[in-house]
């Protein structure tokens, strides 16, 4: 199944819409995550539009590759890009969180066709995404590639280092572990709360191949992503070790005035608040309905069967 | 007095029982089914001499996942496999798996309903010299309370065999229970497992005992212990707890006038908490006994002396019924 292969400049201003549909959906329910997804939204965007194998007709294609969102709380990031990927309208976005809507407030896999495991519970969505990648070469198609993305604060789970020692010994090349290396959690920054460093060092010596990048510079972002899935036997011979992008990130990015700031990890901004990120994201809206209507209508539009089971 | 009880669905009367480990049915019919389909995969956390499944490992090696010492991992590890299209069974102690690994069995399996069957050894305290750390009187509640989850406990050998059979036919996530020690084998070759459905296994009508996993077989004993008296008590073993089939446990209850439920389980969130809710919900007003382990941690000690200390006999069985039927 072809990605989407857009240019650099169109991923940027993809990213962009992304980050003014998070906040919006966000700000719409009134709760929910900006601060993750916003850190986030670069690097995904390109993941999700250029290098991710699946059929947004068809979400339960065979073949497709997987993602797995194991910080589920970044779910907002999540739904939009599978917004703009095709799965589902883009104004079902505003939904989030509601009562019987698909979008819950972390990934469910009963409810929205395309998420492939539920997850929220911090900590174990890279060990889902390891059994995915097994299963995958266990049926011979080690050319599915399974991705996962994790918070950096979540790093402080245990069942994580569980999930990296099992796929590095393993050798599980078809694995791809993006982490939002944002250094901000919800009691403040990581390196207060439980720091994690030397993160690098770490998963070198858990036996992982890591590549470190800068999360907003979408040259950069590219560039890891291709050194990243090079590795995998999707392109050829896998390079026998499970591949981890470090994306250096600022919490809230693209928002000046809000980013960095621990306490946006899961706070929805207010109507005067999104109008201040809306503004610095480059949009002139007068109200928050004017954000809105842009969406779109706010029906699903997306695969109606259940053979997630 | 013996003679005259009526064994039902190829149950053995106690005089006839053999012991045999209910995990060795399982390692055995592991490999059977992996020969006949692809899909089965069977993970453990370093127990595998333990739980059996170093039969499958043998025979089947590139479909068995050692996960090492790490019951969280294995639990979402199977999840992965499970949403690849293969079945997994995953095994452990069931004080590890439903304890450290619940989480793990709540969010990512069964809230994504996942097709993943969890495989517990050593549940109860019949684990016996291992002590508490390694017993397990809380795993029943713990999964009975998971909206997907199928919970099952064989009686024996014969019945893990029969259940196996079954299981892979089934969507979704299981759990069911194994022991550590050789039980007996109350059921044989020749006696059914319908999924779904209670298990006579002796008629009567003078009170039913309600039971499930090893209790059974105490259950029997309690009611060849009151046919001696010239009482004739029903038992109903209860191989399936959830979902529970409502409709034979009030059946019985309502035919038998009283109930004496028994369980290698905590009496919090067990079978005796099950029936008790189900009878009161269905205005079944007979009187309830609940034989299971009472509100304290167990110690090392030989399995038997420790059922003893719980009061999980067969002579407590029978003390209780005659109190419920009001002839002591």
């Amino acid at each position: 199944m072809p990605t989407m292969n857009l240019t650099v400049d169109e991923l940027r201003e993809l990213a962009r819409t992304i980050r003014h549909d998070v906040l919006t959906a966000i700000n719409m329910a009134k709760s929910g995550h900006p601060g993750g997804p916003l850190s986030a939204a670069d690097y995904l965007t390109a993941l999700w539009m250029n290098y991710l194998s699946v059929n947004p007709k068809n979400p339960f294609w065979p073949e497709r590759d997987r993602f797995v969102l194991s910080n589920g709380h970044c779910s907002a990031l999540n739904y939009a890009l599978m917004a703009h990927r095709g799965f589902f309208n883009r104004g079902y976005l505003l939904t989030f969180r509601s009562l019987d809507s698909r979008l819950q407030g972390h990934p469910s896999r009963t409810s929205l066709p395309g998420i492939e495991v539920s997850s929220g519970s911090l900590g174990q969505g890279l060990s889902a995404a390891h059994g995915m990648a097994l299963g995958a070469r266990m049926r011979g198609k080690p050319q599915i590639t399974v991705f996962c993305n994790c918070g950096d604060g979540e790093l402080q789970e245990g069942n994580i280092w569980e999930a990296i020692m099992h796929a590095a010994h393993r050798h599980t090349d078809n694995l791809v572990c993006a982490v939002d290396w944002n250094n901000a959690q919800i009691d403040g920054y990581v390196e207060n709360v439980k720091g994690i460093a030397p993160l690098p060092d770490k998963f070198s010596a858990f036996g992982w191949r890591v590549i470190e990048a800068d999360g907003h510079d979408m040259d950069a972002v590219t560039a890891a992503w291709d050194l990243a899935v090079g590795g995998t036997p999707s392109r050829g011979k896998g390079c026998g070790q499970p591949t981890v992008i470090l994306f250096k990130t600022v919490m809230m990015k693209g928002t000046p005035t809000f980013e960095n700031i621990p306490g946006w990890h899961g706070r929805p901004p207010k109507d005067d608040e999104l109008m201040v990120m809306l503004k610095e994201l480059g949009y002139k809206y007068a109200t928050p309905e004017e954000a809105r209507a842009a969406m779109g209508a706010r029906e699903y539009g997306g695969w109606e069967g259940n053979d997630g089971k | 007095m013996a003679s005259k009880i009526e064994y039902l669905n190829g149950v053995l009367p106690s005089s006839e029982w053999k012991m045999k480990l209910t995990r060795e049915a399982y390692g055995e019919m592991l490999v059977e089914l992996g020969r006949v389909n692809e899909n089965i995969v069977v993970l453990d956390a370093d127990l595998a001499e333990s739980t059996y499944t170093k039969f499958f490992r043998a025979e089947f090696p590139e479909r068995f996942v050692e996960c090492g010492i790490a019951e969280q991992d294995m639990m979402n590890t199977a999840g992965g496999l499970s949403t690849m299209g293969f079945i997994p069974f995953l095994s452990s102690y069931a004080i590890f798996l439903t304890g450290r690994a619940w989480d793990q069995a709540r969010n990512t399996v069964d809230y994504s309903r996942l097709n993943v069957k969890i495989a517990a050894a050593h549940g109860g305290i019949s684990v016996g010299q291992d002590g508490c750390s390694h017993q397990s009187m809380e795993d029943l509640s713990n999964m009975l309370s998971l909206v997907n989850m199928t919970v099952m406990v064989p009686a024996d050998y014969w019945e893990t065999r029969k259940m196996m059979e079954w299981i892979p036919t089934h969507e979704g996530p299981l759990y069911f229970r194994l022991g550590r020690e050789k039980v007996p084998t109350v059921t044989s070759e020749a006696t059914p497992f319908t999924p779904y459905h209670t298990l006579p296994v002796i008629g009567g009508g003078d009170g039913v005992f309600i039971s499930t996993g090893l209790m059974t077989s105490r259950a029997v004993q309690a009611a060849e212990m009151l046919a001696e008296e010239g009482v004739f008590s029903r038992v109903l073993h209860v191989p399936m707890l959830k979902p529970l089939n409502v409709d034979e446990i009030c059946a019985a209850a309502r035919e038998c006038g009283a109930v004496v439920t028994m369980e290698e389980h905590s009496i919090y969130g067990g079978l005796g908490s099950l029936i008790c809710r189900v009878l009161a919900e269905n205005d079944v007003r007979v009187p309830v006994r609940v034989v299971a382990i009472p509100d304290m941690y167990l110690m090392s000690g030989p399995p038997e002396e420790l059922l003893g200390r719980a009061a999980l006999t067969g002579e407590n069985g029978a003390e209780r019924m005659r109190e419920v039927l009001g002839v002591r």
